[in-house]
């Protein structure tokens, strides 16, 4: 196996919590995340070496002019091969950042790999700035959360995008108070959002720069040991209602078949409802070949609690993340009991 | 039918073992020499290739800073923050008493993909590689050599290039003590909207090595293999072409009796088609066999020369190729096939009914002799044309062949000249010269293999001779101080100069930074204005007063490499700091990059990151000692830190001597098998001259008055021959020392005759011929006379 190869696994299957294989690690040394937590910002916008793995990550839903719809990610992966940090290239601190951008027609996706310690990746909390390479996430609120307002650009082999994210509701936070559960063991993370964001901006195409609007959703998570060792993958939804409120759903899908899901209801003011295991139901409706795999790319979501029963469809169903770790990721509409807009992320299909 | 023509033909190898055996030695040597020197050579080229192809230097441009220096962390994080995909390679070479090790650290995050560093094992943790002590790839060869102490834990990779590591940039840092990357490696393909990248940096954009510097530098040294490997082959096929010609003279009989039988012609030719590829396919396994001993013994001694001469490192380990080995077999059969031509050619058009008269198989004809003597003049004419007017290592090559072969064709020319001029006494002397230049023809291929032997091993060494002495002559002048002295850091270095400062006559830093000049590698040295230097470096080109000059720092000597090769000479401007002149020329033996040097003041205004801690200790040579472990006991310095001169002129001698290691084996090796070609060749004749000799026996000259005049004539051959290959190694020393000296290592040596040398080649080629004609001559001395008698029976 190559030396990158290797080092992504490393990487990501600590990273990437959305759902690998075997990936239930002891977290030796690394602080693990308590029940009833307190956050304090900026300080916890910014990065947590502490523990081992830890991200933001920014999905939005776009439109251009035309009516055409977009979507973007913007993801900074952090993971540590020990809890410490230093400043030079000793630094046990490795940054990954993922970007993607889909059209109707088309997914194109990046990705950035560099350690923490000489200034080539990193992420400040006061003033809030993530950067990987030319890659950046900043804080361009003057007063506020720093989260308020941000800066987005990201640059692949053949797209890139500048955007301007303005936030009209406060910070949500999920599970617990923030503590969100993953396992039915008891594995957790740290678990806080902004889902309320406006979005302006413009996407550089291969046929030209595309000016869009829409809306963005940044969560944050920090943990040291997110998933149990028979989680092999998940389903994570983020859907936005016309009447102005908010959904987080995912269900982590175990190897013997059954699943473990979590929900956070928001509500247009910000106030939210978390529901544990076995609130909603994921049900594939149809399956698309993406780079030789067959992905469930339709999906039925129930949420009887909520009166929810809709059916999703992806802007593109090869919205696939061509990364050193792939996984499918883009914007979705959905419709049913309820209609809006949402993005889905899936990993863990083989 | 075909059986039994092949039964009763073969029958003649039981009747006659020495003649199989000879044959298939011949075989079997020039497989050997030839297939071993190709071993040799591919075994390098594969060991460059993976160099070159080490973290995809074939395939990545880089960007490096035009001094060659570092390129700054901060100029590094710039290009990335401006979106450009490069990636940071911190190399340098970490060396102690023990060994040396060239480290290559990457940044396996940003490392493009034809960079990505060589395969892992499995079940290795990653963390163990990139935090500390972190973890070193390298060779199985070079995990087995003479490494430096205290490095981090080592682990096998067999994609790892000779005496190299590879490792993470946080490991490199700290060992080479570097933070700075060497170079960035450019990926392929750049981020979408970005201006290109050469409009971005300062840095030099430096494209892809597809043709590696290494492999054209030792091209020399790989072709020079070569010619050996084709100059033994040849001689080798002597040998076959003589036992071939041999069996068939002596199977003339039972040919003429199978064809007589109704045996096809064909099917005869097949028999003899058949037994020789089942005799070649055997000798040819041999030789293979052989030749892997031969390539495996001499191989630390090729990784030696190389390393020597080039700084090209390869491992003196020798891998078997099955390829190499089918490839020496095909090789093998088409040398047997060329070399029994002759003779399948003459079986097929020997009349069914004609006698069985044997003759020399090489008939004399003195038009022959006259179109090969017209030839060699041909040739003597293009390699006087070359030697003058030829450009290049080929050309110089080419003159070396032409020389060579002009003087072996010419050989049996110039023999039945000097017979001629014998003096004679009385009518069986005039005899024995007269059939001695009958014999010339068949013997003549033979001697051309000796003179070819002899010439070689006359010109090979009278070039190392030649080089070796120039060389310690040389070392006797650059070693002139007595001591030299390595302190761990500058800062101990000051303190111990501080120390020894009032015992000592003269302190002399030795500085020196890498610096790329005329886009290749060099050094440049630091030198302050001391008798040492105006005494002990001769200068091969100057301007007036060159230390002088070199003294106010506006001047700088350059080695004789870099003038040859940038066609430099006093008076040019070297581009060290705002253009200094070049006041002088030296010679710089066994160094194959560029070098400068300039004043002291002016090195540490240039390169102000470098302190000296290195120095040579000018000191009467009697206290030296008394120094040496004064420096060891009182401060301390681990011994190795201390050298006296005559250490490192020893050292420096033994890596010359091993340099040549492989020529002198090649060159015995060479004469042997010329030997053995002339032995052959005279067991061929032996029994063909029984005819001419009968008569003479008949009228009253004994067997053993025979016998000697055998011998002596062989002796005599082998002294016409050394005395002509004198003349011709002599010509080759020169076309070595003037042409391809300079083609291939940029520096020109005066020749030097070694008539000792001479002496011994000579005695040893007398042993030679002695013993190659002391098994025919015994056996003609104890011919019985009744086969001398049947000879007029039946012969004639």
């Amino acid at each position: 196996m190559r030396l990158l190869a290797l080092i992504l696994l490393l990487t990501l299957s600590q990273a990437h919590a959305q759902g690998f294989a075997g990936l239930g690690t002891q977290a030796d040394g690394f602080a693990i995340p308590q029940p009833d937590p307190v956050f304090t910002f900026p300080e916890d916008h910014g990065p947590h070496p502490e523990y081992r793995i830890e991200w933001w990550y920014l999905t939005a839903t776009l439109q251009g002019m035309d009516g055409t719809d977009y979507g973007i990610q913007w993801t900074l992966f952090r993971s540590a091969l020990e809890p410490e940090t230093s400043y030079d290239w000793t630094a046990p601190q490795l940054f990954m950042g993922h970007a993607g951008l889909t059209t109707p027609t088309a997914h194109f996706s990046a990705e950035r790999l560099a350690r923490g310690g000489i200034g080539q990746a990193g992420v400040t909390s006061d003033p809030f700035h993530a950067q990987i390479d030319d890659w950046h996430m900043y804080s361009t609120a003057t007063d506020g959360d720093a989260y308020d307002a941000l800066h987005l650009t990201a640059r692949g082999s053949n797209f890139a995008y500048d955007l301007n994210l303005t936030a009209n509701g406060p910070l949500i936070f999920h599970g617990d108070g923030g503590y969100s559960v993953k396992s039915a063991q008891g594995q957790a993370s740290y678990y806080y959002s902004q889902p309320f964001y406006a979005v302006t901006g413009t996407l550089n195409l291969p046929d030209g720069d595309v000016p869009v609007t829409g809306t963005a959703w940044l969560d944050r998570e920090w943990s040291s040991q997110p998933l149990s060792d028979d989680q092999m993958g998940w389903d994570w939804f983020s859907l936005q209602f016309e009447d102005g409120a908010r959904m987080m759903a995912f269900a982590l899908r175990s190897t013997e078949g059954g699943t473990f899901t979590s929900a956070t209801w928001i509500n247009a003011d910000g106030t939210t409802e978390s529901y544990g295991d076995g609130h909603i139901a994921l049900t594939p409706l149809a399956t698309t070949q993406v780079a030789g795999r067959t992905i469930p790319t339709q999906w039925q979501l129930t949420f009887p609690v909520r009166g929810i029963d809709i059916q999703t469809t992806p802007i593109n169903a090869q919205s696939w993340m061509d990364t050193s770790f792939p996984y499918w990721e883009g914007p979705i509409t959905f419709t049913g009991s309820h209609t809006g807009r949402g993005y889905l992320e899936m990993t863990g299909y083989e | 039918m075909l059986y039994t023509a092949i039964q009763s033909l073969s029958s003649h190898w039981k009747r006659r073992p020495g003649q199989l055996a000879m044959l298939a030695i011949g075989l079997a040597l020039a497989t050997a020499l030839w297939s071993g020197v190709q071993a040799i050579n591919a075994e390098a080229r594969s060991a460059y290739d993976r160099a070159a192809a080490t973290l995809g230097q074939d395939q990545l441009a880089r960007l490096e800073r035009a001094d060659g220096r570092p390129v700054s962390l901060d100029t590094y994080l710039a290009l990335r923050s401006a979106g450009y995909l490069v990636s940071p390679v911190i190399s340098g070479e970490i060396r102690d008493a023990n060994g040396r090790l060239r480290v290559l650290g990457i940044d396996p995050l940003t490392a493009p993909a034809a960079a990505q560093g060589p395969a892992l094992d499995g079940d290795l943790d990653l963390s163990t590689f990139f935090t500390a002590p972190g973890l070193l790839l390298v060779s199985e060869a070079t995990a087995n050599g003479p490494l430096p102490t205290d490095l981090p834990p080592i682990t096998i990779s067999s994609d790892v290039p000779p005496a190299a590591a590879i490792t993470d940039i946080s490991t490199a840092a700290r060992l080479l003590g570097q933070t700075d990357p060497s170079y960035l490696l450019v990926a392929p393909q750049q981020p979408f909207g970005l201006p290109p990248l050469a409009d971005a940096t300062d840095l030099q954009l430096r494209a892809p090595e597809t043709a590696n510097d290494i492999s054209r530098l030792t091209d020399s040294f790989h072709l020079n293999l070569t010619a050996f490997g084709f100059l033994s082959f040849g001689v080798g096929l002597f040998i076959v072409h003589a036992a071939i010609g041999l069996a068939f003279e002596q199977r003339r009989a039972s040919i003429r009796t199978l064809r007589a039988l109704g045996t096809p012609l064909r099917t005869v030719l097949l028999a003899l088609g058949i037994e020789l590829a089942a005799i070649a396919l055997v000798a040819g396994l041999i030789g293979i066999l052989m030749g892997y001993l031969i390539a495996a013994a001499l191989m630390p001694g090729v990784a030696g020369t190389l390393r020597g001469l080039y700084g090209a490192e390869i491992e003196g380990i020798l891998r078997f190729d099955p390829y190499w080995a089918l490839s020496a077999l095909f090789i093998t059969w088409l040398g047997a096939a060329a070399a029994a031509v002759q003779a399948m050619i003459r079986t097929a058009r020997m009349p069914l009914l004609a006698p069985a008269l044997p003759r020399a198989w090489a008939q004399a004809s003195g038009r022959a002799m006259r179109v090969q003597t017209v030839a060699a003049l041909a040739l003597f004419g293009l390699a006087a044309m070359l030697a003058l007017f030829g450009q290049g290592l080929i050309a110089a090559f080419l003159c070396l062949a032409a020389l060579l072969i002009g003087a072996a064709l010419i050989l049996p020319g110039v023999m039945s000249v000097a017979l001629r001029f014998l003096p004679t006494r009385g009518a069986f002397s005039e005899w024995v010269l007269a059939d001695t230049r009958q014999q010339i023809p068949g013997l003549s291929l033979a001697l051309m293999a000796l003179l070819l032997a002899l010439s070689a091993n006359i010109g090979v060494s009278t070039m190392v001779g030649s080089f070796r002495s120039t060389f310690i002559g040389w070392l006797d002048q650059r070693l002139a101080s007595e001591l030299y002295i390595t302190a761990a850091d500058p800062s101990e270095a000051a303190f111990l100069m501080d120390a020894i400062r009032p015992d000592v006559d003269a302190i002399l830093p030795i500085v020196s930074a890498d610096q790329r000049l005329f886009d290749r590698p060099a050094q440049v040295f630091g030198v302050v204005d001391h008798p040492t230097y105006r005494q002990a470096w001769p200068l091969l080109a100057q301007s007036e007063n060159p230390w002088d000059q070199l003294a106010t720092g506006n001047a700088a000597l350059i080695n004789e490499q870099l003038a040859r090769r940038e066609n430099l000479s006093p008076g040019d401007l070297l581009p060290i700091a705002e253009g200094l002149p070049i006041v002088g020329v030296y010679s710089d033996y066994g160094n194959p990059n560029g070098q400068a040097i300039v004043s002291l003041d002016r090195f540490a205004d240039t390169y102000p990151e470098v302190q000296p801690f290195r120095f040579a200790i000018r000191i009467n040579p009697e206290q030296a000692p008394a120094m040496a472990s004064r420096l060891r006991e009182e401060f301390g310095l681990p011994a190795d830190a201390v050298t006296n001169q005559d250490q490192v002129k020893a050292f420096s001698i033994e890596v010359f001597d091993q340099t040549f290691l492989v020529t002198g084996a090649l060159n015995i090796l060479t004469l042997g098998v010329a030997g053995v070609a002339l032995l052959t060749s005279l067991l061929t004749l032996a029994n063909l001259r029984l005819p001419q000799l009968a008569p003479l026996w008949a009228i009253g000259t004994s067997r053993a008055t025979l016998a000697k005049v055998e011998l002596i004539r062989a002796l005599g051959l082998a002294m016409l021959t050394f005395i002509f290959a004198l003349p011709v190694g002599l010509a080759l020393a020169w076309v070595l020392l003037a042409l391809v000296n300079v083609e291939a290592f940029g520096w020109r040596l005066p020749m030097q005759l070694f008539p000792g040398d001479w002496t011994r080649l000579f005695a040893l080629a007398l042993i030679a011929a002695g013993l190659a004609a002391l098994g025919p001559a015994l056996r003609l001395a104890r011919i019985p006379p009744a086969r001398l008698t049947q000879i007029f029976a039946q012969e004639r």
